[in-house]
C-alpha cells in the first residue's frame, strides 16, 4: 500500500521541482534571449529580459563570418566516431569484468576511473608531441581517438553497471545451446542491454560534443568542431556577448534537439538499475 | 605580329601556371577583434592578387596565446602566420622562434612604421613582427559632465587633476562614476594599467640587477593613489572590471573618465552602440610631472613561426595586410574610421584621416610611449606596461591578484605590495635571475 500524499504536499513538490528545473535551465534561457538582442541591449544595466527589440542580426553575422556547417560536421564526426569506437572496445571489456571477474577486476575498474582524476592539462604536451610525430594534429581521426580514450573509463563503467544487472544464467543457457562467445555478446547480451547501451551512447555523445579542452588544443582550421566555433566569438577588445550567445545557441541546438527526442531513452537507461 | 601575340600568350600561360603551382593555403591564427574581422572579410583581395588561399583560426585571446606558444615551442607547424603582441615578439625572437622580417620589399616602406611600434616589435634592431594595428592608452572623458563640474580638461593632465575631476564628476545616486579604471586581475588587465601608471610615478618593476621594486616609495604612491581614486570615484565592483566591462559602463553613460586603450575611441564614439557618442573628449594619459606619462604601448602584429614551409607566401600576406594599400582598401570598403590605426606614419599624414576626432590624440599617445626607456630610472628590460621576459606573465598575474584584492577591500595597499615583493623575488630567484 502506497503512502498517501496530500494535495498540498504534491503542489509544494511540483513547485519545488519546477523551481529547480528553471534554475538549471536559466543560463540556457538567458543565452537564447541574449542571442536576439543587440550588443548594446545585451549589456544593459539593469538587464532587459523580454521587452526589447528582437533581432536575428547576430545569427546573420555569425552565419556570414563562419562556416557553421564545417564545424557542425566535425562535431558530428568527432562525437559520433569516438562514441562508436568506445562502445566497440568497451562492450567486451565490460562483459569480461561483469561475467568473468578476476581478483583484480575491482582494481582495474578503480584504476580506469583514476585516469579521470588527472587534470587534462597534465598530459597535454606529451599528447601534443605524439600528435606531431604521428602527423595527426588538426585531423578528425586524431580527435576521434583522443575523445574515445578520454571517455572510455566512463563507457566501461556504465556498461559494467548495466551488465551486472543481467542474470549470468541467461548467458550460461546461451552457452549451453552452443553459442560462441561472439554470438553470446552480440545476440544475447547486447539486445538485453540495449537501454543501457543506448543511454551510454547518448551520454558519451553529449560529453564528446561539449568537450572543449582537447578540441581547442589539438585542432586549428581543418578539424575544429563547434566548441572552437563558440570560442572564436570571444573578444578582448569590443562587445561580443550577443554574437557569442548566437554562436552558442547554434552550437548547442543540435544536441538539444537530439536530447529532447531521446530523453525517454536517456532517463530509462540512467535509472535502469533503480527500476529493475 | 602573330609571333609577338603567340609569345605574349605563351608567357601569360607560363605565369598563370607558375602562380597556380606556387599557390599555397596559409593558416593564420588570430583574435576576434574588429580590425581582424575586417581583414578576414577582405582576404579575397589577397587571393586575387597572389593566388594564395587563407584559412583563419580565430581564438579567444588567452587561448590564442597558449595555443601559439605551445605550437611554436613544439614546432607543431599548425600555423603559417600568428597574431602576436608586443610582449611575445622580442621574447620569441630571442628564442629563434620567429622569421626575421628584414627583407620586406621596397614598396612596403618599412620606415613608414611608427618608430615606437617598430622598436617594440624588434629584437636586436631587427623587425620580427609587422604591426597590424597599434594602440596606446589615453583618457576618454564626458565633455558634458566635465562642463557641469566647471572644469576644463587640459590636453596633457596630471594625476592630481584627474583625481579632482573624477571626484567632482561622481554622482553615485545617478550611477555616474568619475573614474572607470581596470581592476580585474591579470597581466594584461589591471597590471597593464597599473604598470603604465607606475612608470609615471617613477616606479619600476626591477632595478638594473633584476631586484623586485615593490617595496619602493614610488610603488606605494602608485597603488595608494589608485585605490584612493577608485574608492572616491570608482564604480562598485571595480575589482572585476576589465576593458569590456568598463567599455559597457562608459557606453551606458556611467563613467566620467575612462583611461584605457586608444582603440576604444572608435567604440565610444559610435552612435549605434554608445549612448554618449556625441559628448566624448580625449586627452593624453596623466603624468606626475616626472617625465613618463601613464600610457602604455601595444600592437597586435603578424609574425611567421620559424620552420614554416610557406615562408615566402606568409611574407606576401604580411606585406599585403600591413601595407599602405591595405589601409586604402579598408577605407574604400568600410570608411576611414575603420582603418587599422597606430601602425603607419603615413596614415596620420593622410588628410582623409585627419577628420577622425581621436586620430591625433592616438598618434600623440603612441609617440609619447618609449618601449626601450619606459621608466624614470634605468631598467634592464624592454616594454612599457610589461617586462619582456617569459616569467612576467605568470608573476604579473599573481601580483595583479594581490592588487585586485586590495581594490576589493580584502587587504591594504601595504599588504598587497609586501606580498608582491615576496612572490616576485621568489619567482625571479627560481628563474635564475
Amino acid at each position: 500500500m502506497g503512502r498517501s500524499v496530500t494535495t498540498q504536499r504534491k503542489a509544494f513538490n511540483t513547485l519545488f521541482a519546477w523551481g529547480i528545473g528553471l534554475l538549471i535551465f536559466f543560463p540556457i534561457l538567458w543565452t537564447i534571449l541574449t542571442s536576439f538582442k543587440t550588443e548594446a541591449t545585451a549589456i544593459a544595466d539593469p538587464p532587459v529580459i523580454f521587452f526589447f527589440d528582437w533581432t536575428v542580426e547576430n545569427y546573420v553575422v555569425v552565419q556570414e563570418r563562419s562556416n557553421y556547417l564545417r564545424f557542425l560536421w566535425n562535431s558530428v564526426i568527432i562525437a559520433g566516431g569516438s562514441t562508436v569506437l568506445g562502445i566497440i572496445i568497451a562492450v567486451p571489456a565490460a562483459w569480461s569484468m561483469a561475467f568473468v571477474p578476476s581478483r583484480r577486476t575491482k582494481d582495474i575498474l578503480l584504476w580506469m576511473l583514476s585516469t579521470k582524476m588527472l587534470p587534462a592539462v597534465g598530459v597535454l604536451y606529451p599528447i601534443y608531441l605524439i600528435f606531431i610525430k604521428l602527423g595527426i594534429l588538426d585531423t578528425r581521426i586524431g580527435l576521434v581517438v583522443v575523445m574515445m580514450f578520454i571517455n572510455l573509463p566512463i563507457i566501461v563503467w556504465m556498461l559494467y553497471t548495466y551488465f551486472r544487472e543481467i542474470p549470468g544464467e541467461i548467458l550460461e543457457a546461451a552457452r549451453m545451446d552452443g553459442a560462441s562467445l561472439r554470438a553470446e555478446i552480440i545476440h544475447v547480451l547486447t539486445p538485453m542491454a540495449i537501454p543501457g547501451i543506448a543511454s551510454t551512447v547518448l551520454l558519451n555523445f553529449i560529453l564528446a560534443w561539449n568537450e572543449a579542452f582537447w578540441t581547442l588544443n589539438l585542432t586549428a582550421a581543418k578539424a575544429a568542431p563547434l566548441t572552437a566555433f563558440i570560442a572564436s566569438y570571444s573578444s578582448p577588445e569590443g562587445l561580443f556577448y550577443a554574437k557569442l550567445s548566437a554562436a552558442s545557441v547554434m552550437a548547442i541546438a543540435p544536441i538539444l534537439v537530439m536530447g529532447w527526442f531521446s530523453q525517454k531513452q536517456l532517463v530509462r537507461g540512467l535509472t535502469f538499475g533503480a527500476v529493475k | 605580329m602573330k609571333l609577338k601575340n603567340a609569345l605574349v600568350a605563351v608567357s601569360a600561360l607560363v605565369s598563370v601556371g607558375a602562380t597556380a603551382a606556387y599557390a599555397e593555403t596559409l593558416t593564420i591564427a588570430t583574435v576576434n577583434n574588429g580590425d581582424m574581422i575586417r581583414m578576414q572579410g577582405l582576404t579575397d583581395d589577397f587571393t586575387a592578387k597572389t593566388g594564395h588561399e587563407v584559412e583563419w583560426v580565430t581564438l579567444e585571446e588567452n587561448v590564442l596565446r597558449q595555443r601559439v606558444t605551445q605550437d611554436i615551442a613544439t614546432k607543431g607547424g599548425q600555423f603559417d602566420i600568428m597574431t602576436i603582441g608586443m610582449y611575445e615578439a622580442p621574447i620569441w625572437a630571442a628564442n629563434d622562434w620567429l622569421v626575421a622580417l628584414d627583407d620586406l620589399s621596397e614598396d612596403y616602406d618599412v620606415d613608414d612604421i611608427l618608430p615606437a611600434m617598430r622598436d617594440g616589435l624588434s629584437y636586436d634592431g631587427t623587425l620580427f613582427a609587422a604591426p597590424f594595428y597599434g594602440e596606446s592608452s589615453m583618457i576618454m572623458y564626458r565633455t558634458d559632465l566635465m562642463e557641469e563640474a566647471g572644469l576644463e580638461m587640459p590636453e596633457a593632465p596630471t594625476w592630481d587633476f584627474v583625481k579632482d575631476a573624477a571626484i567632482a564628476m561622481t554622482d553615485r545616486e545617478n550611477e555616474i562614476y568619475g573614474a572607470c579604471l581596470r581592476g580585474k586581475a591579470g597581466w594584461g588587465e589591471n597590471m597593464a594599467f597599473l604598470t603604465a601608471m607606475s612608470n609615471s610615478f617613477g616606479a619600476r618593476w626591477f632595478d638594473e640587477e633584476w631586484n623586485a621594486q615593490f617595496d619602493s616609495d614610488a610603488w606605494n604612491q602608485t597603488l595608494t593613489f589608485y585605490l584612493d581614486l577608485m574608492e572616491q570615484a570608482g564604480p562598485p565592483g571595480a575589482s572585476t572590471n576589465g576593458f569590456n566591462e568598463n567599455l559597457a559602463l562608459f557606453q551606458q553613460g556611467k563613467c566620467g573618465m575612462w583611461i584605457d586603450a586608444t582603440v576604444a575611441a572608435s567604440f565610444v564614439t559610435n552612435p549605434e552602440d554608445s549612448t554618449v557618442a556625441d559628448s566624448v573628449g580625449f586627452a593624453l594619459a596623466p603624468d606626475a610631472g616626472m617625465g613618463p606619462r601613464g600610457n602604455w604601448l601595444w600592437a597586435w602584429a603578424l609574425a611567421i613561426p620559424a620552420g614554416t614551409e610557406k615562408e615566402a607566401a606568409a611574407k606576401e600576406f604580411i606585406e599585403w595586410s600591413t601595407s599602405k594599400d591595405y589601409i586604402e582598401l579598408v577605407a574604400e570598403n568600410e570608411g576611414w574610421a575603420n582603418v587599422p590605426p597606430g601602425a603607419r606614419t603615413s596614415l596620420y599624414e593622410n588628410p582623409n584621416y585627419a577628420d577622425i576626432p581621436f586620430a591625433q590624440m592616438t598618434l600623440e599617445s603612441i609617440n609619447s610611449a618609449d618601449p626601450l626607456n619606459p621608466t624614470v630610472d634605468p631598467v634592464p628590460y624592454q616594454g612599457v606596461q610589461f617586462v619582456a621576459i617569459p616569467e612576467f606573465a605568470g608573476i604579473a598575474t599573481q601580483v595583479g591578484q594581490e592588487f585586485s584584492a586590495a581594490l576589493a577591500g580584502q587587504q591594504s595597499a601595504e599588504d598587497a605590495l609586501a606580498k608582491a615583493q615576496v612572490l616576485t623575488t621568489e619567482e625571479m630567484e627560481a628563474a635564475g635571475y
